[in-house]
């Protein structure tokens, strides 16, 4: 099973707290966390330039971060 | 306006595609300083150097040395210290 | 020794005259996490770690000077040609006053770089977990960073920095592994 490098948890709302609550708040798990010692030949990117424009040579170690807008935090 | 250059768009598409294969050369670097024994990626890694070698040569013929003491060589006049540097273009 | 290049890593775009985002950046720059704090942190450990693990800490902390430097062309396209009432507006002023747009090794908050921010303790696995905490602090300063800042261009670049924390952890982590390991160098998969 692939593991979600996004996590989610619920905070306390107290009817006290004075900011609209966030109701559920995202951390990042990257693929590091998982992967152990990295196995040879794993697949890479197909051209040097989407290499580069991820930040990686490797999918397996390649984690997006969406605009926040998008990472599924809920008020 | 001032004197100074404007780079032309060449510049920017060969020194992206530089950028791209020194990047693979870094992250092949990487692995393998964790990784001695993985002959498929020191292979991958002595081809890109050598194109890296090869496109570095084509950049410095148009645009000068991208490299300072003695490892990449001069015009006439010395020209290292042009404008712009990397923070500038 | 070190050579330069006279090239970045990782073209740097900025599309919009944003100075407030340059504050936040200079946290990248002279704050604990930030990439002076790494390049430093890494090249000083290497002189006490076992041989297995010099060359990887030499290569990255080698590798955060180019982000160094990164993020440096970030701050000065953003405050360039800002006036100082540009400056002033998104909370420079008191960097202003004191650097007019120098850029300065010193955090978000304007508290300057401190060697208070890198441990070397000479033990290498407490070394080596120090540095993968330092890479996942700085992952969480880039998304803060990214989640500040509405520029498409200047997140991209971000962005890339935060993946290269995410794959020096993945190094650092191995390096652990090598350390612990009986055999001598060769990892069995």
């Amino acid at each position: 099973m692939h593991p979600t490098y996004t996590k989610y948890y619920y905070p306390y709302v107290s009817p006290l707290d004075p900011c609209q609550p966030i109701t559920k708040k995202s951390y990042s798990t990257p693929p590091n966390l998982y992967m152990g010692f990295q196995p040879p030949n794993l697949p890479q990117f197909n051209t040097a330039k989407e290499a580069l424009y991820r930040g990686t040579l490797w999918p397996a170690l390649y984690d997006d971060y969406p605009n926040k807008d998008y990472r599924g935090d809920q008020k | 306006m001032s004197k100074t250059k404007t780079m032309p768009p060449e510049y920017y598409e060969l020194l992206e595609q530089i950028q791209a294969v020194d990047f693979v050369i870094v992250e092949l670097n990487l692995y393998l300083d964790t990784h001695p024994q993985d002959y498929d990626a020191i292979q991958q890694f002595n081809h890109h150097t050598q194109e890296s070698k090869q496109m570095k040569k084509q950049f410095e013929k148009q645009f000068g040395p991208l490299m300072h003491f003695g490892r990449s060589y001069s015009n006439y006049p010395w020209n290292w210290d042009d404008q712009p540097w990397p923070w500038q273009v | 020794m070190w050579y330069y290049e006279k090239k970045l890593q990782y073209p740097v775009k900025v599309r919009e005259c944003n100075p407030r985002l340059a504050k936040y950046l200079i946290e990248q720059y002279g704050g604990a996490d930030g990439e002076l704090s790494a390049a430093l942190r890494y090249l000083n450990q290497r002189y006490t770690i076992p041989g297995k693990v010099i060359g990887l800490l030499n290569d990255i902390g080698t590798e955060e000077f180019a982000h160094l430097e990164m993020i440096a062309t970030m701050i000065y396209k953003l405050t360039k040609d800002a006036t100082p009432e540009m400056l002033e507006e998104a909370g420079l002023a008191p960097h202003y006053v004191n650097h007019d747009s120098a850029l300065f090794y010193h955090n978000s908050a304007g508290n300057p770089w401190t060697a208070e921010y890198i441990q070397a303790k000479g033990d290498p696995i407490a070394d080596i977990y120090e540095d993968i905490a330092a890479e996942e602090k700085a992952r969480a300063t880039y998304q803060w960073i990214i989640n500040m800042s509405d520029d498409p261009e200047l997140n991209d670049s971000l962005k890339f920095l935060r993946e290269r924390e995410i794959v020096h952890s993945q190094r650092f982590r191995e390096a652990a592994e090598i350390l612990k390991d009986d055999r001598d160098k060769k990892i069995i998969f």
